[in-house]
């Protein structure tokens, strides 16, 4: 029972940690990309905040795992069918509406989580909740306000943004969906539930979007089943790079 | 008041080591030749994140990757600090931007080289930024006020980025045959480009004696490359690395190290354009910003439909 429940707190903080992880990655590969310098640095420091968390979430994993690895070894060493992020998070920056786009989809998401987590039973959770909050509200604050400008500023951008919408959508239902693990968590008290955040997620995207003069995407798309799309393997391909180059060695 | 009591006044004020602000009266060349050396400035912080961002995403300890962001993030700070200063002149960032573009303006021929193993990060913050700070730390004295200012704020960061480097290089040279081999390599490709940084020998400098004369610049090319020297190469020593000219050694009689001949033919060629990086650095700038442009016109939209 108790090995059970450490199980599934490992995957829930892996899921947690890889889609931060991911995300953070995806947001790193932005630097010297960004519209203007501004954005430039913004998005380098939502890559910097994502990493942080990451940190924490993974060491922390590893500990619950109980097998000695670090949140390096975790990032670095896994391969890809292990990883546990959105599939979200792992899509390309096509161009910066769907760097927007990905990032208030997530940053809606992790900020009515976080609230809820932060009243965990587990206290390392509340924790680290409590503390990824106040930068998450910050990251939703600077993405709903790009969703915005995007949707009421020109048609071009308009466009944009509704295309990332409709394009990235297809993703959210497997970023929603319950984990069976995670049930015995919630009766712990230890998670929130999914379902009710799905609610939330849905109620508070659509407003934002529809205040943007942007539509709700269609919902009409097959469910796939794989874990991930063929992006994450690149992505860890280089990632990886020097860690699976030079076995043991330190940096 | 004619032009020259003018001048004059303005000389003694420099000389008395006040510091001229942007609202000051101040000659048309001294306008000019801070523009130009802040936006270098300023353009090289923001060309300078390329190089080292080919390895943000190689990375290889969740440490390192950070690091290394709040590192290019700092650089891009600079840029928006040192573009700000200089527009306090009278020019706009798109002004210097599109003067990027023109070949017009410069930034430090360094960044045009290739990052080709992660010591090249470490070297890039020892020898790179090393370099940069020796110049900088100069600087916080020069006598435009908005530029002194972001001096003494930028070289304490810089200073951090220089030990992150050292940590890096001491890492890589104390570590695996392989690792120690990559530190070798990096070190053997940034040393003269680093030196070159200082720009050209003091009698063949033709900016550097009106530089001197209104305290912008504060030290001579030569003598801040020997300053940098002198500090770097006991470093090189203690990481157990060797510095790639055969004729350095150290000259009991003037207390310096002796160094050789700076190739003065490969820096013209970085100068104008034909270094090993310099179309790239350029064509990424150059299409990032023209890709951005829906951004910024919809920025721009949606603010005017604010008001």
């Amino acid at each position: 029972m108790i090995m059970d429940t450490q199980q599934a707190l490992f995957q829930y903080c892996l899921r947690l940690g890889d889609t931060n992880l991911i995300l953070g990655h995806r947001l790193s590969e932005m630097c010297s990309r960004g519209p203007m310098l501004e954005e430039d640095i913004a998005l380098t420091n939502l890559a910097l905040d994502h990493i942080g968390q990451a940190e924490v979430l993974l060491q922390y994993a590893g500990e619950v795992e109980g097998k000695g690895r670090s949140e390096d070894d975790l990032s670095y060493l896994r391969p890809v069918d292990e990883f546990r992020n959105w599939r979200l998070v792992e899509q390309p920056n096509t161009d910066f509406a769907y760097v927007i786009a990905r990032q208030f989809m997530v940053d809606v998401y992790h900020c009515l989580l976080y609230q809820k987590l932060q009243k965990s039973n587990n206290e390392i959770l509340a924790g680290m909740a409590g503390r990824f909050l106040k930068e998450s509200i910050y990251h939703q604050r600077h993405s709903s306000a790009w969703v915005q400008r995007l949707g009421l500023g020109t048609a071009e951008s308009h466009r944009r943004i509704q295309q990332a919408f409709n394009d990235l959508w297809k993703h959210t239902p497997e970023m929603l969906a319950a984990k069976p693990y995670e049930k015995k968590l919630i009766d712990y008290g230890i998670v929130p539930d999914p379902e009710e955040l799905a609610l939330d997620w849905t109620v508070q995207v659509i407003r934002v979007i529809t205040q943007s003069g942007l539509r709700r995407p269609a919902d009409s798309f097959v469910e796939t089943y794989t874990a991930h799309t063929e992006h994450l393997g690149h992505l860890l391909a280089e990632m990886q790079y020097l860690q699976r180059s030079y076995p043991g060695a330190k940096w | 008041m004619d032009f020259q009591e003018k001048l004059h006044e303005f000389q003694q004020y420099i000389d008395a080591e006040e510091k001229i602000e942007p609202k000051d009266w101040m000659p048309e060349d001294y306008r000019t030749h801070n523009i130009r050396q802040i936006s270098q400035h300023a353009h090289s912080e923001v060309i300078g994140m390329q190089p080292e961002g080919k390895w943000i995403t190689r990375a290889p300890t969740l440490r390192a990757k950070k690091i290394l962001l709040a590192k290019i993030q700092d650089e891009g700070g600079h840029g928006l600090y040192l573009y700000s200063a200089a527009e306090t002149l009278g020019i706009s960032r798109d002004e210097m931007i599109a003067q990027l573009h023109e070949g017009k303006a410069k930034y430090s021929s360094v960044f045009n080289y290739p990052t080709l193993n992660w010591a090249d990060i470490g070297a890039i913050g020892w020898l790179v930024d090393g370099a940069a700070v020796t110049n900088q730390l100069s600087l916080r004295r020069t006598s435009f006020g908005p530029y002194s200012r972001a001096m003494l704020r930028i070289c304490n960061e810089e200073s951090f980025h220089q030990r992150q480097g050292y940590e890096i290089m001491l890492k890589m040279a104390k570590g695996s045959p392989e690792q120690h081999e990559m530190a070798q390599d990096a070190l053997n490709r940034w040393w003269w480009p680093a030196l070159m940084m200082f720009g050209p020998h003091d009698n063949q400098s033709s900016r550097t004696t009106k530089g001197m004369l209104w305290k912008i610049k504060r030290a001579s090319n030569d003598e801040l490359r020997q300053r940098f020297i002198d500090k770097t190469v006991p470093q090189a020593v203690f990481l157990g690395l060797k510095i790639p000219d055969p004729k350095l050694r150290w000259n009991e009689a003037t207390g310096h190290y002796d160094t050789g001949e700076i190739n003065w033919e490969e820096f013209n060629q970085v100068i104008h354009g034909d270094g090993p990086c310099n179309r790239e650095r350029m064509a990424h700038h150059k299409n990032v910003h023209a890709e951005g442009a829906w951004v910024r016109e919809a920025a721009a939209a949606y603010a005017a439909r604010q008001e």
